[in-house]
């Protein structure tokens, strides 16, 4: 099991920097100027150029990298002695659209994504699995119709679709929430939960619907095979059996798929986050790709993929945990 | 005469599908006595494996309705509480299973499982005394290493070994009725002789009367005393080993043997295999439900066709047909 752990987090770092030199190719590779990008819109061509110089962005690519890379342990300074400014460790550039290093952007906006994230998955897993589970023991029964009819629903609504009509009914129509404004958690709770909570139940109604199918079709799968028979007669309560036999079995490849969902929200929920007018990962990346600020979209894409590698690497250790067999190899 | 230790009266068996009723189980009735073994035969369809689960409530999921009496030490199971059968299960009555390879559950050490089927009807035993009895049950039934082994999971033991591991859940209670439902079909042909010694040492050891469900009728002349033949959900033939194998009453039966090669049968003889299929539960013939492959119905004015056969005592065996019994023997000893 250790050497499991060990194996799978060694190719989650290699990973990690094949996904970051590949996001620095592309980005370097777009027609876009990042150095014409720090000044104005009445820029002179000498005075781009001195930027270009002062930036590193006439150096080879693989030097630039490397620049990069140096300034995510260390930290790194840009610009010259006078205007010289620092970001400490780790530095994922600084943008000068914003005049702001990107790490102290990112940490601004990730606490903001995370509640949204951690809210609605909880949320949408609760609804989901139960859902599921309930349509699968009541299978059939108007309980079952319910509950797929609710996922056939929640497939078909569009987030900004749904996030729009819950604002209609219950911002502006019955008042009962204010609107959206964010506040952080240790500030004011009470307002950071009445922004968050029609964002997390929009997302959880959208993302729930195809778990409440999964979680259905896995536990019927699973209730016919011989095992649970086994169990049964074996003199289980169909209590334990559902727990103990089916859902253990069921649950299995549905962790797979929640640690996916998970780090993607993670990485910015861009249509939520604009409707909800919530300042996270995903409104920082719509605005950086509307200003062309490539330090902040190079930054988002790699913080992105490290929730998903990571989440990956967890997935699996955690597959390894649950399922006996895949652990074996 | 003692009260046998299960007595099916009249079982009924009934699926609801979506193209109607479909009866699998059509009025079987037979008694096993307390440490007897008896077989049920019977090709894919003809009801046997329905009737096994039946006989534990095991239908699980479906949509099923089963009529008439199990008596199990002159109580009804079909008419006991849910709760009643379960304390039942695994600790009465217990079950072999056909695949021993999707039959244990492949998140749980074997150890554990085997603990498990023990717990259940022994809530107060300790955690230790739980491990030294799947210790005793591997080793009973022969898994090499126990102490290692009782550590591992399914997946990593051979097929036979698994079907030792369910035999050995299965004994964990010394079940008075052990049911096995084609516990060899699955295994290598090495090793389904392995556990067929090994169903009969333990049924020595415990004491449980066995009921073997099996199409291969070679396993119920090495085993079993007593078969119940069974063909499109009824019994056709019920009779002790040596008087179906020898003198079959059924025309079934004669079929089922000359279908099979033995060593003694002489190399230039063909099998004979029985003409057509199995019907359709849901389209079963009239009359008698083998007429259309029975090659002795023609010859009886139609009564085959129309009137459905009854049980009745041909000699030491019992019968469901309407041929006269020499007729069949007749035919037996042209065919030998």
């Amino acid at each position: 099991m250790i050497f499991f752990v060990l194996r799978r987090s060694i190719f989650a770092i290699v990973l990690l920097l094949i996904v970051s030199a590949f996001t620095f190719w592309i980005f370097s590779a777009l027609p876009s100027d990042p150095a014409a990008l720090t000044c104005g819109k009445n820029c002179r061509p000498e005075v781009i150029e001195a930027n270009r110089i002062r930036l590193g962005y006439d150096k080879p690519i693989l030097e630039q990298y490397g620049g990069y890379m140096k300034g995510i342990f260390t930290g790194r300074t840009y610009g010259e002695e006078g205007a010289a400014i620092h970001c400490s460790a780790p530095s994922l550039g600084y943008s000068y659209d914003r005049h702001e290093c990107v790490t102290t952007l990112i940490a601004k906006t990730l606490p903001v994504t995370a509640s949204i994230a951690v809210g609605a998955f909880t949320l949408w897993i609760l609804i989901g699995v139960g859902l599921g589970t309930l349509a699968a023991l009541k299978r059939g029964k108007w309980q079952d119709r319910v509950a797929t009819g609710f996922s056939v629903i929640g497939v078909s609504f569009p987030t900004f679709f749904l996030g729009l009509i819950s604002i209609m009914v219950f911002v502006i129509w019955t008042g009962l929430l204010p609107f959206p404004q964010y506040s952080g958690i240790t500030e004011n709770p009470w307002k950071w939960m009445t922004s968050l909570i029609l964002p997390w139940f929009v997302l959880a109604v959208v993302s729930a619907a195809s778990y409440v199918r999964m979680t259905r079709n896995g536990i019927l799968e699973v209730m016919n095979e011989e095992f649970v028979r086994l169990g049964l007669a074996k003199g289980l309560k169909r209590k334990t059996l559902i727990v103990k036999y089916v859902m253990r079995a069921a649950l299995v490849p549905i962790v797979t798929i929640a640690g996916l969902d998970f780090a993607f929200l993670l990485g910015g929920a861009l249509v939520t986050e604009s409707i909800f007018n919530l300042p996270g990962l995903g409104k920082l990346t719509l605005a950086a790709v509307i200003n062309s600020d490539l330090p902040i979209l190079v930054a988002t894409t790699l913080v992105a993929a490290v929730f998903i590698v990571v989440a990956n690497a967890v997935v699996d250790i955690l597959y390894g945990y649950l399922d006996p067999r895949v652990r074996a190899k | 005469m003692t009260e046998p230790l299960l007595s099916v009266r009249d079982l009924r068996v009934t699926f609801g599908t979506r193209d109607g009723d479909v009866c699998a189980v059509q009025g079987v009735s037979f008694d096993v006595r307390e440490g007897e073994t008896i077989a049920i035969v019977g090709e894919s369809g003809s009801g046997k494996s329905v009737t096994a689960n039946s006989l534990m409530r095991l239908n699980f999921g479906s949509d099923v309705r089963i009529e008439g009496q199990i008596l199990l030490n002159g109580r009804d199971i079909l008419a006991m509480s849910e709760e009643d059968v379960r304390r039942l299960r695994g600790n009465e009555m217990a079950m072999i299973f056909q695949d021993p390879l999707t039959a244990l559950n492949p998140f749980y050490t074997v150890g554990n499982q085997i603990a498990e089927a023990y717990a259940i009807h022994h809530p107060n035993t300790s955690k230790r005394d739980l491990r030294e009895i799947a210790l005793q049950s591997l080793q009973k039934v022969g898994i090499p290493e126990p102490n290692k082994r009782i550590d591992q999971y399914p997946h990593e033991f051979s097929g036979g070994m698994r079907q030792r591991i369910v035999i050995a859940i299965a004994l964990v209670n010394s079940p008075k009725l052990l049911i096995a439902d084609e516990p060899t079909t699955a295994l290598d042909v090495t090793v389904q002789a392995q556990i067929l010694d090994l169903i009969g040492e333990m049924q020595q050891e415990h004491g449980s009367a066995v009921i073997l469900i099996t199409h291969d009728l070679g396993v119920v002349a090495e085993i079993t005393k007593r078969v119940l033949v069974m063909y499109a959900g009824r019994v056709v033939e019920s009779a002790s080993v040596s008087d179906a194998f020898g003198a079959p009453s059924h025309p079934y039966t004669l079929g089922l043997l000359n279908s099979v090669k033995s060593l003694d049968s002489d190399r230039h003889t063909r099998l004979e295999p029985i003409p057509g299929s199995p019907p359709s539960l849901i389209d079963l013939p009239t009359g008698c439900p083998f007429h259309p492959r029975c090659r002795f119905a023609e010859s009886l004015n139609g009564e085959c066709i129309s009137v459905i056969p009854e049980m009745k005592a041909v000699g030491n065996s019992w019968s469901a047909c309407h041929l006269p019994v020499e007729v069949l023997s007749m035919s037996m000893k042209d065919s030998q």
